[in-house]
């Protein structure tokens, strides 16, 4: 499970706030009336590295401007995921909610990292990549409570969100990593130059769908780069009793591999910048296996305290929280005041408390949507409805081009 | 069956000839394979859209198992005519990705059979996916390659999907028989913005078929969802779809030896099934037989039957509809079991006499 896990409390603390000092000067930037300094440089847990040379940078240089943004962005996501769980036991969300609270040092350190044409498919977990991608607190939530200003319209529901260059949002386990395979297939059909970073679980990391596209990938020199986040269990059985080999970063064999710390941000962001580089200087696909943790269990339907204690779970919180140890470091490193840094936790708490307003009280679209948009270009005059009595109609709502 | 060796061919030609009136312009038409068909179709669509591609087992420089893709590789080079390893699951999610993405693949399965590796890339990625995003992420994909039983593969590689295609929202099926049916509606399905399962017949890739100018030319599209009637009758309406229209017109030409003239439709759709044609022939001749290669449970006949039941078709039935279909066991391969499993003319005829209250004595023996 990785050396950090047995580090007691104050000693990660310690660790947690290892830097280089960089230059004595202090410029006030402009937009930060609180932050002392312009930047920062941190040390990055070493990574493991599979059939490569030479991996990401093991030194991170952090400016207060991104400091700040990574900041919200990792609070957003925190959020985002207890209004959906608190939604969830009010029963205002139903079926499956799979909650990322742990992982959000995977999805912003990455999406920090990468560039407008990168695109991004993923699986059930996917609320916070969903908005890390451009979609609106309200369209996630939304989404979720099946209301007409999700981003699906409500007619996905938690496992079906999409946006620009994101993809979803994939319910069937595995089949999310050749359909990235696939759209990376179509960035180099088109070269736009962009890479595809197809996200799956310890759990999916088994599926014989993934070497399949591992060897495509490999074969044809596709710009994908496949993420394992690794959360140590797949719904309930732990990656011991799941996987003969848990080295999930060398799992690619001939895809080269990185093992990343996954709570850290910057370690995520530098091994993204390093997945990017790689994957856009014609190397072909790369693998990296971002090791990470989750609160909550598999989905809201379990409590995850069957197959893991309660102890380990209170363990990572305390020691390991991807926001708790990077808000430490800036404000240590001075790159954010923790006023500052409160003035951004209570906007991001107002800004889902709203969204969370209008999630609840958001109507459903109109039940004619029932047969809307089944097909781009519809071709039958009727659809079959429960009886043959009554018809459905196909109705186009999306605008077509 | 030996199918390829000349005297059956020039029968075979012989006999479509003079039955294909239907045809757009029997008067200035070449015969044209169904194979050269695809061919054609597949050609024309890649070099009208450069986001047109193929990919699948052999397509590249084997120039296709079948042959069905002979010379695209050569024309259009690595990038838009791709080989792919074994691996059905694999290589059709990589295709639904890439029509995610805005390309349009042609994603080739060398038998349906093999579909049902892939199937949930089929069903789960590809055709619900547009609903799902509530109308944001089209996926204009073409799964196709032969379907059902050919002659001595046996039970795993003898099966009709058109059943399990068909029963899918979000998914167009069609069957061509002809070589026009092959052309146009393999285009249309490359037009189309939707997946679309083309289900071709490899029986049928080599025999030739009479093309119009018309039908030959680069822009010539089929309707999907649009029966065609292959032969006009009064007496009964014979539904068919793919290779089963081939039976259904042997047996129509027996039946019209005896007097009994039989109205032919064929489907060229299975989804949407074009069941208006079908009322309008029942509403004509009041007796209804299907065909079809699939096996009985759920087929398309079941489909067929339970929409007449449903509608005032039935009221036009003067006897129950008949369903002729393979028969309900997996493909055995010893020769005589293989025929007995599947449907031939003169089981359609039976199936005539008996949905017309034996009024051929003969036809029953």
């Amino acid at each position: 499970m990785g050396i950090m896990s047995k580090i007691i409390p104050s000693a990660a603390k310690l660790l947690a706030t290892n830097t280089i000092p960089k230059s004595a000067v202090s410029i006030v930037p402009i937009t930060a009336k609180y932050s002392t300094k312009n930047e920062a440089t941190f040390e990055i847990k070493p990574y493991k590295l599979h059939k490569l040379e030479k991996g990401p940078a093991t030194s991170a240089t952090l400016t207060a401007e991104d400091a700040i943004k990574i900041y919200e962005k990792l609070a957003v996501l925190r959020r985002i995921e207890t209004a959906a769980g608190n939604l969830y036991k009010e029963k205002i969300i139903r079926g499956f909610c799979h909650l990322y609270s742990g992982q959000e040092a995977v999805a912003v350190g990455m999406r920090t990292a990468m560039r407008d044409a990168d695109s991004v498919i993923t699986a059930y977990r996917c609320h916070g990549w969903t908005y890390l991608m451009g979609v609106s607190t309200v369209g996630v939530l939304a989404e979720l409570t099946g209301r007409k200003s999700g981003c699906s319209r409500g007619k996905g529901g938690s496992m079906h969100l999409y946006g620009r260059n994101f993809y979803g949002g994939n319910g069937i386990v595995g089949a999310q990593v050749p359909l990235g395979a696939g759209v990376a297939f179509a960035h180099k059909y088109n070269g736009d130059g962009g890479v595809n970073f197809a996200l799956y679980g310890d759990g999916a990391a088994n599926q014989g769908q993934l070497y399949e596209a591992y060897n495509m990938a490999k074969l044809w020199n596709l710009p994908c780069v496949f993420v394992c986040e690794n959360n140590g269990y797949g719904m309930g059985t732990s990656v011991d009793r799941s996987s003969a080999s848990t080295e999930y970063y060398s799992r690619g064999d001939y895809i080269p591999g990185i093992w990343v710390d996954g709570m850290d941000v910057l370690a995520t962001r530098e091994a993204t910048r390093f997945a990017i580089d790689y994957c856009t200087s014609g190397k072909g696909p790369l693998l990296m296996e971002m090791e990470t943790y989750r609160y909550s269990g598999h989905s809201m339907s379990d409590p995850g305290t069957s197959y893991r204690t309660r102890d380990e779970v209170q363990e990572v919180r305390q020691t390991r929280d991807p926001i708790t140890s990077f808000k430490e470091k800036i404000i240590s490193n001075e790159l954010a005041t923790p006023d500052q840094l409160k003035e951004i936790d209570t906007r991001v708490r107002k800004e889902v408390e709203e969204a969370t307003k209008i999630a609840k009280s958001d109507s459903e679209i109109d039940l004619e949507e029932l047969s809307g948009d089944v097909y781009y270009n519809n071709l039958e005059s009727e659809i079959r409805g429960v009886c043959p009595d009554t018809p459905l109609q196909h109705i186009e709502v999306v605008a077509r081009n | 069956m030996a199918l390829k060796s000349s005297p059956v061919v020039f029968d075979l030609v012989t006999r479509l000839t003079r039955r294909c009136f239907s045809t757009s312009k029997a008067v200035s038409s070449k015969l044209v394979t169904v194979r050269d068909a695809l061919n054609q179709a597949i050609d024309e669509e890649m070099e009208r859209d450069e986001k047109v591609f193929v990919m699948g087992e052999e397509v590249a420089q084997y120039d296709g198992a079948y042959k069905v893709t002979r010379g695209l590789w050569k024309k259009y080079g690595d990038k838009r005519v791709i080989d792919t390893p074994i691996t059905e699951a694999g290589f059709a999610g990589i295709a639904v990705g890439a029509a995610f993405a805005g390309l349009k693949p042609i994603c080739e399965f060398m038998t349906f059979n093999f579909s049902m590796q892939a199937i949930d890339h089929i069903i789960n990625s590809a055709a619900k996916t547009f609903y799902m995003s509530a109308g944001t992420v089209p996926v204009p994909i073409v799964f196709r390659g032969p379907n059902g039983a050919a002659a001595g593969v046996a039970a795993q590689h003898s099966q009709c999907f058109g059943a399990w295609f068909m029963h899918c929202p979000g998914l167009k099926v069609v069957m061509p028989y002809s070589a026009e049916d092959a052309k146009g509606l393999l285009k249309a399905a490359i037009r189309d913005p939707d997946p679309v399962v083309v289900l071709e017949n490899e029986m049928l890739y080599g025999v030739p078929f009479p093309m119009s100018d018309e039908a030959l030319s680069k822009d010539f599209v089929l309707p999907i969802g649009k029966a065609k009637i292959e032969r006009a009758g009064d007496h009964v309406t014979v539904v068919c779809a793919g290779r089963t229209t081939e039976t259904a017109l042997q047996a129509a030409n027996e039946l019209a030896g005896k007097g009994i003239e039989c109205e032919v439709i064929n489907l060229r759709s299975l989804r949407p099934l074009d069941f208006d044609t079908i009322a309008e022939s029942v509403r004509k001749t009041h007796h209804l037989i299907t065909v079809e290669q699939g096996w009985p449970n759920c087929g398309v006949g079941a489909e067929i039957c339970a929409r007449v039941m449903e509608s005032a078709s039935f009221f036009e039935l003067d006897a129950p509809a008949w369903r002729v279909t393979g028969a309900d066991v997996p493909m055995p391969y010893a020769a005589a079991l293989e025929a007995r499993a599947l449907p031939a003319p003169h089981h359609v005829v039976a199936a005539a006499a008996a949905v017309l209250g034996n009024r051929i004595s003969e036809a029953v023996n």
